[in-house]
């Protein structure tokens, strides 16, 4: 027997919706399963999984802290993926927005300015945007695909970390070891909650989606963003400039991308350090689609993309599991995403032998 | 942490206040001590992760009952640290171990967010009342395997595969290259950067390239066994790190410098169970047992084993010291006179190449 995928005419458009959902469901019950072939109480698994790293005020804040530069980044991508422009570099202007406004904080040691932390926000926005200048200044110019340059500069971006904080960002008094010195008062975020770690970087990413929010659905702009990625031709029959839509999407989300890192470098970590993200530029990639492309979907999104991490923390203290139980569960997640899309716009035909050599 | 804003400390001092009273009421005497533990990389079945385990492992050994462990691998050395370490301390763990450099600061947080949570924290500076910190005297297994391989070449020339150029890394090659050149002076060491602790794939091509330009001994301060495996398959000699690595090139395999934590974390847990911990600095070496050497390659002729011995057990008594004068930077200038010995303080920021080791150190 063949199984073939055959397109439906119209997807619909509530499935759209309601895909991630679908897909966190049979991830649910996919991993109970899994714990329960592992050993392990499916029900309690869960519960330190999903349930435990929330159950605290402290445990919210985290879940906060840690979904700030996904859902900062995740709000970047996803006006360029609507676009059809692919941004695949965001760990990399990640890091630059990080050395740029870590720089600053750096070079105004012990000022103690109300101006510096807003310099320093603003410093990251223009290192992230740089960083994505160069792909849309390759790909308008001379048509080169972003999605390798864009990615290839990330790790160019990473030794140029690597070097600075080898080097000349080096703390004088810290051993030659390679982290910067910690940043004074006037240059960490304040925090939310007093006893947590919850800063006012979470409340720039939702800012920054209510932005993106009003752009796509109020704005000339995001119509435009939205047609060129539907209908390539028609935008251009309709006389959109297209180049102008390229630099708006990548320096948009590589000045997101860019103010994720310096908010992680002024708030969480209060330093400049060789590792300033553990890949936060790549996973949202993830949080971007997993979002459905769109902001408070992406804020959500970002919100159970945290959870994971955290419950594979909680998962490994109180029920001793090992840590690829984080892996396995947002590959199962992507997984059964990808899998509720294709059945969006595809329906399975149980085809026969006849039907093959018609189609062949 | 003088910088530490005033906002900050107030509301360390409320939540401790907090915590306290919580876990003061959770734990009541019998319950087994809780130690955490926070591991950089996968526990794996080698290297520095895994023998940080070997550590836990034998407290679990020692204490049985009265102990209860808990581990958490692959923490990112970022954000994440802190909240993974608040998180064992707001959990009742009492007794803290922090494997990585990158783990110091978050380390120094949260603690004075638990004042009644002992932490460790590993190869770090910062301590605090309820913050030690503890190390290993790697060096001196790498004087012992510099005397060796000094011996051993018929090239002249040992590679050294390296991580990143910190003090502990530096401080490795040069004593590499001091003790080489005591027993033959006309050895040179050849540094590769990998910029990694862990990237098989880089280590072997800097492993490769090494041997191509005429470098018959491997040594390596990566923790992947791949420098081993091609020394190994190129037939040229390979000394191991962190594990007995001979697993993965027993002809190369000339010994390897093996971290041995156990002691240490069975001293410490002993002291949180009897209420005698203190913050402190320790760094051990062969006396401590902290630092051991693998078993000799059979290869090795006698005389470089007693060679090798004699040094091993002359660093315990104190007889002798890797760093020892006199000894000259790149450049020829004597940094330790004759008669002296570095000082601590020297091999902890050592940021220069002794004599005999080619290149530069990136900056």
């Amino acid at each position: 027997m063949l199984i073939r995928l055959e397109p439906r005419g119209e997807a619909s458009r509530a499935m759209v919706y309601q895909s991630p959902l679908i897909a966190v469901v049979l991830t649910l019950l996919a991993s109970m399963v899994m714990f329960w072939v592992l050993g392990t109480n499916p029900l309690q698994a869960i519960h330190a999984f999903f349930i435990e790293p929330i159950s605290t005020l402290d445990g919210l804040a985290e879940l906060l802290v840690k979904a700030t530069p996904l859902v900062l980044i995740g709000i970047g991508l996803s006006l360029g993926f609507q676009a059809n422009i692919w941004n695949i570099g965001a760990e990399g202007q990640l890091t630059l927005g990080a050395i740029f406004g870590g720089v600053l904080a750096l070079a105004f040691f012990d000022v103690d300015t109300p101006f510096l932390l807003p310099a320093m926000l603003i410093a990251g926005i223009i290192g992230g945007m740089a960083w994505a200048a160069i792909p849309a200044f390759l790909k308008t110019r001379y048509n080169t695909n972003e999605i390798l340059t864009s990615l290839m500069l990330t790790y160019v971006g990473l030794l140029l970390l690597s070097y600075l904080i080898h080097g000349p960002l080096r703390d004088p008094d810290g051993f030659n070891f390679p982290e910067s010195r910690l940043f004074h008062d006037a240059a960490v975020l304040p925090i939310i909650f007093e006893g947590t770690r919850l800063h006012i970087g979470w409340l720039i990413a939702l800012f920054v989606a209510v932005l993106a929010w009003i752009l796509i659905v109020k704005h000339i702009i995001g119509f435009q963003i939205r047609v060129i990625g539907m209908a390539p031709a028609a935008a251009s029959f309709a006389g959109f400039k297209e180049k102008r839509l390229v630099w708006l999407t990548l320096l948009m989300s590589g000045g997101a991308a860019g103010l994720a890192g310096v908010i992680e470098v002024a708030g969480p970590i209060g330093q400049i350090v060789p590792v300033v993200s553990p890949g936060y530029g790549f996973t949202a990639i993830i949080v971007a689609f997993l979002g459905r492309l769109h902001p408070i979907g992406v804020v959500l999104a970002g919100l159970l993309m945290a959870l994971t991490y955290l419950g594979g923390d909680s998962a490994q203290i109180t029920m001793n599991l090992p840590n690829a139980v984080t892996g396995v569960f947002q590959g199962m997640l992507l997984f059964f995403l990808l899998a509720s899309d294709v059945l969006i716009s595809y329906r399975i035909k149980f085809g026969s032998a006849r039907t093959r050599e018609s189609t062949a | 942490m003088k910088r530490f804003g005033k906002l900050t400390s107030l509301t360390v001092a409320a939540l401790a206040t907090a915590t306290m009273a919580m876990s003061g009421g959770a734990q009541a005497q019998s319950d087994p001590l809780k130690v955490g533990f926070v591991y950089v990389g996968p526990v794996g079945d080698h290297g520095w992760t895994y023998e940080h385990n070997q550590g836990r492992l034998a407290l679990e050994k020692e204490f049985g009952d009265k102990v209860k462990t808990t581990f958490v691998e692959k923490v990112p050395e970022g954000a994440d640290a802190q909240r993974v370490i608040n998180q064992l301390a707001a959990s009742g763990h009492k007794l803290i171990f922090t494997t990585s450099f990158g783990y110091m600061n978050p380390t120094v947080r949260v603690a004075k967010k638990h004042p009644d949570v002992a932490f460790e924290h590993a190869t770090g500076f910062k301590r605090d009342k309820n913050v030690a910190t503890y190390s290993a005297r790697f060096y001196e297994g790498r004087h012992v395997a510099g005397l060796i391989a000094g011996k051993m070449t018929k090239t002249n020339v040992i590679g050294y595969v390296a991580s990143f150029p910190i003090p502990e890394v530096i401080r490795g090659i040069n004593a590499v290259a001091i003790a080489a050149r005591s027993v033959n002076p006309d050895v040179k060491i050849k540094v590769v950067w990998v910029s990694s602790w862990f990237d098989p794939g880089r280590e072997a091509d800097a492993a490769k390239t090494m041997i191509d330009q005429g470098v018959d001994i491997i040594m390596q301060h990566t923790d992947s066994p791949a420098p081993i495996q091609v020394a190994e398959s190129r037939g040229v000699w390979a000394v191991g790190q962190a594990s007995n690595m001979s697993a993965f090139g027993s002809k190369a395999h000339l010994t390897a410098i093996i971290d041995n934590w156990a002691p240490y974390y069975v001293a410490r847990t002993k002291a949180v169970l009897d209420g005698t911990w203190k913050s402190g600095d320790t760094w051990g070496g062969f006396k401590s047992g902290m630092v051991q050497m693998a078993p000799y390659n059979s290869a090795i002729p006698a005389d470089v084993v007693a060679l090798a011995e004699k040094a091993r057990k002359g660093i315990i008594d104190g007889s002798v010291h890797p760093f020892a004068g006199p000894i000259k930077d790149q450049s020829g200038k004597i940094v330790v006179a004759a008669g002296e010995v570095a000082p601590d303080g020297m091999l902890l920021g050592m940021d220069f190449y002794v004599e005999g080791v080619d290149g530069k150190i990136p900056k």
